[in-house]
């Protein structure tokens, strides 16, 4: 009788390849035509100042004579403007570029902070439970008895108010951030508590108590790798959500200013031309940004399908 | 069955008086009001004098309580803006933003229900597949980029609908309607599809999912042993089974839409509380934005309060719960 080895355990990439994921990703349409799309539009905003045309933070680029131009196959258009022009002479395509890696940047560190609260704030709540909890859970019962999107008007109005007006314009995206922030992050912190709940009564965690573990490491170590299927679900179409509610803002004149404009920021300066006949100047951001939430939605959609125990 | 109404009310209660004190904190953050009344001529003493006529010396507590006080009865005092009563301004145009729900509201359930009655029976059809695809579309649009693809079409392209303003209205007491001319239900068609559109989505893909599990039940099947026709199972039997979810998330949601009006209503110049609102925030006019959002989270807190309310009344399996 020899003795047996332990199985070598696969690398992260065979494990990927075997995984139920992996398998559910290959046989999904939409999950295929998301991903592509969605890796073609982030990695063409990342290498925007490599690819695009222009750079239209830069005034000394911006030529006046080149302002409202249609697009390429439409006449009186010019190359290299492939998408026309705004009526500040900026090309099409590129602001739209620097745009989409702007509104990517923004949704991105939005829901990064309110996984950062949320979790932190449903571990807590949750491991300790009593006072502590009910704490926590009823400033989350205030938060969502206001609708998000009032909550990211009123904390980004009212930010911006309180910044002095030299700073107004540069904090734009941080004020942006923080009103996200600010609205989304108790969803994450509900549902991390329900699964710390459930968690806390199990026997693992109950051992790691008893070898005197300290609260924080059992948090962290132990019970946050067990919620976080529901969380990463919960995130990728937050980030759609993010991404909507910084358009919106930023269309509602309270977000990115003009001179560094958010897809949100180029549809409100397009609509102001809707009846001009300059249709291009607001069909393409409202396209980009379109493109870029479905895609999103899409792939949160697929995944949560495909993680969900229930529909296996 | 008492101890559960008054549980929730008392939780309803606490919920409004922290967003009153947000509201309240939102005058504090915002600046020192006496600041913002005063010009270069105010002297010093004129401030201070100010300052105790507005009760800005009292304690936080005393401050808070006498704005809750006020807000109770409707008092939220005058705009900085134009000097007028707060709670004037925002019912001269509450109707005009209600109106809009309203319409928005009843377009969700005659679009969302049949459609999602039609995609769960007809599952994997070819047009079933479409709907259910341009249901994450039409989650993913933002209600500001649907209210402009409308425009461009219908009023733009083809010209044959208003993009902006109500049309004429009429005035009944102080509730001014669109509804009784042929220029004010014409401005409401656009508007309102574009607020509407989300919550469409959202009704058709709960009933899907609600008459899948339904025509899965012992009750739907034994109907069927019987013979009765099928349309009369899907309308009769599995759909009546499916409304409650749909009335507690169109009830729930009218709050939300109220909220989400302020985008539809900027783009269609919609002359709404959404709109008062919005130019408030440029113009930082906070008795206008701290009424809005007292008004807005009553309304919210009120109808999810009374859903509770009314399903512990109907199902008796929910009182006990938290």
């Amino acid at each position: 009788m020899s003795i047996q080895s332990t199985p070598q355990r696969p690398s992260l990439i065979e494990r990927i390849r075997r995984s139920d994921l992996r398998w559910s990703f290959s046989h999904s349409v939409p999950a295929r035509f998301a991903a592509v799309l969605l890796t073609v539009l982030v990695l063409s905003a990342f290498l925007a100042p490599l690819i695009a045309p222009q750079n239209p933070y830069d005034a000394m680029q911006l030529d006046m004579w080149k302002s409202e131009l249609p697009p390429i196959w439409v006449e009186g258009s010019e190359w290299p403007y492939i998408l026309g022009t705004d009526t500040q002479a900026r090309d099409m395509l590129s602001v739209m570029l620097y745009g989409t890696r702007t509104s990517l940047l923004i949704g991105l560190a939005a829901v990064s902070f309110s996984l950062l609260i949320g979790l932190s704030f449903g571990l807590i709540a949750g491991y300790f439970g009593g006072v502590v909890d009910n704490l926590l859970m009823r400033i989350g019962d205030v938060v969502l008895s206001i609708p998000t999107i009032l909550i990211a008007i009123l904390v980004s109005a009212i930010v911006r108010q309180m910044l002095p007006p030299d700073l107004r314009e540069i904090g734009a995206s941080a004020v942006l951030v923080l009103a996200i922030t600010l609205s989304g992050w108790v969803q994450y912190a509900r549902t991390v508590r329900a699964q710390t709940i459930v968690e806390r009564g199990k026997e693992y965690v109950m051992a790691a108590r008893l070898l005197r573990v300290p609260p924080r490491r059992i948090m962290v170590k132990h019970i946050l790798p067990n919620t976080l299927t529901p969380v990463f679900v919960a995130a990728t179409l937050s980030f759609g959500m993010a991404i909507l509610t910084e358009a919106t803002l930023s269309f509602l004149g309270i977000g990115m200013p003009p001179g560094q404009p958010s897809l949100g920021t180029l549809i409100r300066i397009g609509n102001q031309y809707l009846f001009s006949g300059m249709w291009w100047i607001v069909i393409f951001p409202v396209m980009q940004l379109c493109l870029l939430v479905i895609s999103v939605n899409l792939l949160g959609d697929w995944l949560r399908d495909a993680l969900n125990p229930k529909l296996r | 069955m008492l101890v559960f109404i008054i549980k929730k009310l008392a939780n309803a209660l606490l919920v409004m008086l922290t967003v009153a004190l947000l509201a309240f904190l939102i005058f504090r953050l915002a600046g020192d009001p006496v600041d913002m009344m005063s010009t270069e001529q105010t002297t010093q003493a004129d401030k201070e004098l100010l300052r105790e006529k507005l009760g800005l010396n009292d304690n936080f507590l005393v401050q808070y309580t006498r704005f809750v006080g006020n807000a109770a009865q409707g008092n939220f005092g005058i705009s900085y803006r134009n000097g007028q009563e707060v709670l004037g301004l925002i019912a001269e145009r509450f109707p005009a933003t209600m109106e809009l729900v309203i319409v928005a509201t009843i377009l969700s359930l005659l679009v969302g229900l049949p459609l999602g009655v039609l995609t769960s029976i007809k599952r994997g059809a070819w047009y079933s597949e479409i709907l259910q695809f341009g249901s994450i579309i039409g989650v993913s649009l933002p209600s500001f980029v649907v209210g402009i693809l409308l425009i461009l079409v219908f009023s733009v392209s083809l010209g044959v609908l208003p993009a902006f303003g109500r049309g004429d209205v009429v005035e009944l007491g102080w509730w001014s309607t669109g509804f009784l001319t042929r220029t004010g239900l014409l401005a409401l068609i656009l508007p309102s599809i574009s607020l509407s559109l989300y919550q469409v989505t959202l009704v058709m893909r709960l009933v899907r999912a609600e008459m899948l599990e339904v025509m899965r039940s012992d009750f739907v099947k034994f109907a069927r042993a019987r013979g009765i026709p099928r349309f009369r199972i899907y309308f009769r039997h599995a759909l009546r089974n499916c409304l409650m979810p749909v009335v507690t998330l169109t009830a729930m949601n009218i709050g939300t839409l109220i909220a989400f009006a302020l985008i539809t209503e900027t783009v269609f110049q919609w002359p709404g509380m959404g709109m008062l609102f919005i130019q408030a925030v440029t113009f930082v006019d906070i008795p206008v934005m701290a009424a809005y959002l007292c008004i807005v989270s009553f309304i919210f807190v009120f109808l999810n309060t009374m859903v509770d309310i009314l399903y512990a009344v109907i199902d008796p399996r929910l009182r006990g719960a938290k």
